[in-house]
């Protein structure tokens, strides 16, 4: 592989989703953060303040985490589904085809363009949080580690659903029917030590919920699950989804017929 | 990295252009045994086998659905072949995909562009996935959208661009690279006279600085014009594949259209010629290779018939082309029947 090539091709790609992520900012940067201040008036103020403390901090400072982690993986998924199957729909990812750069560059290239949405919509989410509760980093590796690898596990996934997807409709099946459930079951809103033993159970073949725990670890120091377990099934989760991406690519899967 | 910053290497041929290194017999395409069959059990190429010399200007010329933009689609990787080979100055697409990528410019059929990008941004954008570093694609950009005129637009998205504009974006964006292979899907279609011709002399020219061009029309006169090999295509084979000199040499009959000074009642009999006269009072004489058209005009000065102007009824090539393929078609229903 020449890698000064697929470097310029990276650098290329990730230009590309920048510039698209802010020429639409009021469609990719804008609403997240409209949605975020509503949840935080209202579960974290206004329900809130009736829920008390959970974990050991009030409502809207054990939420925060979650509504941060939530908008990081919804955006970085967003932008991978659209921007991907935008250039599939447009049939300009035909530049990228015909070009010498390899697939696994375009899926990278794509992956960082997710994270780049999904690290800029959480840091707004952030700043949204901030005026409303105090939001301290306990341990700022885990924070940062957690939320790269998480953009990059729905970054990826959302390549995939771009690649099978075959029209409009098929690029928010998987956000509406699997990634909000899962979000919103995921322990953004509640520990799961709340939940019957069953309904706990359950709730740990969700990934999203480890995702989501390391992060609030991250910050507040709290989990209801083993961080190490959080960051193999992580771990485990980009390599994976990484090869099916890159294998799918290489045999032309939805792209090429 | 090459000295200039160009990543994207075409190897072997040790590329700058018009200054190429040929190994041996090695072609700029050569095609093997190539065929497609669709899932839906639609076999688009029924193997089929070429080879483009370096530096030619060739037409792949057929009807449509003959097969053309299947070819081309597995040429440039966008399209997955059955079974064949396929090398691009001597890279094989199984093997040797990237570098065989990297000698290839496509100008498609149909617009493939984000037309909510700018115009500079798409060329540039098309240079950074060949490995060619932004302040050199800048460079590049400004050079082809100058050639193209273009560059006064480079700050507006494409989609404020004219149906012309977008097919010379289009070929801007396939030049970047500057490819040794410049392959184009009917890229005039759509296009008016004077955008054309002015295309016409473009692609001339970077052909006359060495870049291989293959070209797909429907425009005949186009590829007469300037093209100097054809191979014609149909339903998945190839029916003819030559000089086009060569080709148009086996035209056995022209079918020429006179004005005349003074109308004429009915047809006149001109020995050796067949002659009918048209609703509009033109006549038509067709000429076969036995006769000159100095015999058709002796035959007609034998009968006080004064002509104004003449003109070919039909582009030559054009006439070719469908003697050609409906001459296929005959044979075929005939050895069905």
């Amino acid at each position: 592989m020449n890698l000064s090539l697929n470097f310029v091709a990276l650098k290329t790609i990730v230009r590309k989703e920048v510039v698209r992520v802010l020429r639409i900012w009021v469609q990719t940067i804008f609403p997240p953060a409209i949605t975020m201040t509503l949840y935080f008036i209202i579960f974290g103020n206004l329900i809130g303040r009736r829920i008390g403390d959970m974990g050991g901090y009030d409502y809207m400072q054990y939420i925060a985490p979650g509504l941060i982690m939530m908008s990081v993986i919804t955006n970085s998924y967003g932008n991978v589904v659209s921007s991907f199957f935008g250039a599939k729909f447009g049939r300009h990812i035909e530049e990228m085809l015909v070009s010498p750069m390899s697939n696994a560059t375009i899926i990278l290239g794509h992956v960082a363009g997710g994270l780049i949405r999904g690290l800029l919509v959480g840091a707004l989410v952030t700043v949204v949080a901030l005026a409303f509760t105090r939001v301290e980093v306990r341990h700022p590796l885990i924070t940062l580690s957690m939320v790269l690898l998480s953009s990059t596990v729905f970054a990826l996934a959302g390549f995939i659903n771009a690649i099978f997807a075959k029209k409009f409709d098929d690029i928010s099946i998987i956000p509406t029917f699997v990634l909000t459930p899962l979000t919103y079951l995921g322990g953004v809103f509640y520990s799961i030590s709340l939940l019957p033993e069953f309904w706990q159970r359950l709730s740990l073949a969700n990934p999203i919920l480890y995702m989501v725990n390391a992060f609030r670890y991250g910050v507040l120091g709290t989990s209801d699950i083993s961080i190490a377990t959080a960051y193999a099934i992580v771990l485990l989760f980009v390599v994976v989804l990484f090869a099916v991406s890159l294998a799918l690519l290489n045999r032309g899967i939805g792209i090429r017929e | 990295m090459s000295p200039d910053g160009q990543a994207a290497s075409c190897p072997a041929g040790t590329a700058t252009r018009g200054a190429y290194t040929i190994r041996g017999s090695m072609h700029a395409l050569s095609i093997r045994n190539l065929r497609k069959t669709y899932p839906n059990g639609i076999e688009a190429l029924k193997g089929i086998d070429f080879d483009v010399a370096p530096g030619d200007f060739y037409a792949l010329l057929g009807p449509n659905g003959a097969g053309k933009t299947t070819a081309i689609g597995i040429i440039c990787s966008l399209v997955n072949k059955t079974i064949g080979t396929v090398q691009i100055f001597g890279h094989d697409i199984d093997t040797d995909l990237a570098a065989a990528k990297a000698c290839i410019g496509l100008v498609p059929q149909e617009l493939n562009m984000n037309l909510f990008e700018t115009v500079q941004n798409i060329v540039t954008n098309q240079a950074g996935y060949y490995g060619i570093p932004r302040r050199k694609a800048l460079q590049r950009a400004e050079q082809y959208l100058q050639e193209l005129r273009l560059w006064d637009r480079r700050h507006e998205p494409a989609r404020n661009l004219s149906g012309g504009m977008k097919r010379r974006l289009m070929i801007a964006r396939a030049l970047i690279h500057e490819p040794r292979l410049l392959i184009l899907d009917e890229p005039t279609a759509g296009v008016d006279i004077e955008i054309r011709r002015s295309m016409w002399d473009f692609l001339q020219r970077i052909n006359a600085a060495g870049t291989t061009i293959i070209l797909t029309t429907h425009y005949l006169e186009e590829a007469e014009h300037l093209c100097r090999h054809v191979a014609i295509i149909d339903k998945g084979t190839i029916i003819e594949n030559a000089r086009m000199s060569t080709i148009l040499r086996k035209l056995q009959r022209e079918v020429f259209v006179l004005s005349l000074r003074e109308p004429l009642a009915s047809a006149p009999v001109l020995p050796g010629f067949e002659a009918a006269l048209r609703a509009d009072g033109e006549l038509e004489v067709a000429v076969d290779a036995d006769h000159s058209l100095n015999d058709m005009f002796q035959a007609l000065n034998d009968r006080n018939i004064a002509v104004v102007s003449l003109r070919n009824k039909a582009n030559r090539l054009e006439e070719l082309f469908m003697r050609l393929v409906e001459g296929k078609s005959a044979g075929q229903a005939e050895a069905a029947g």
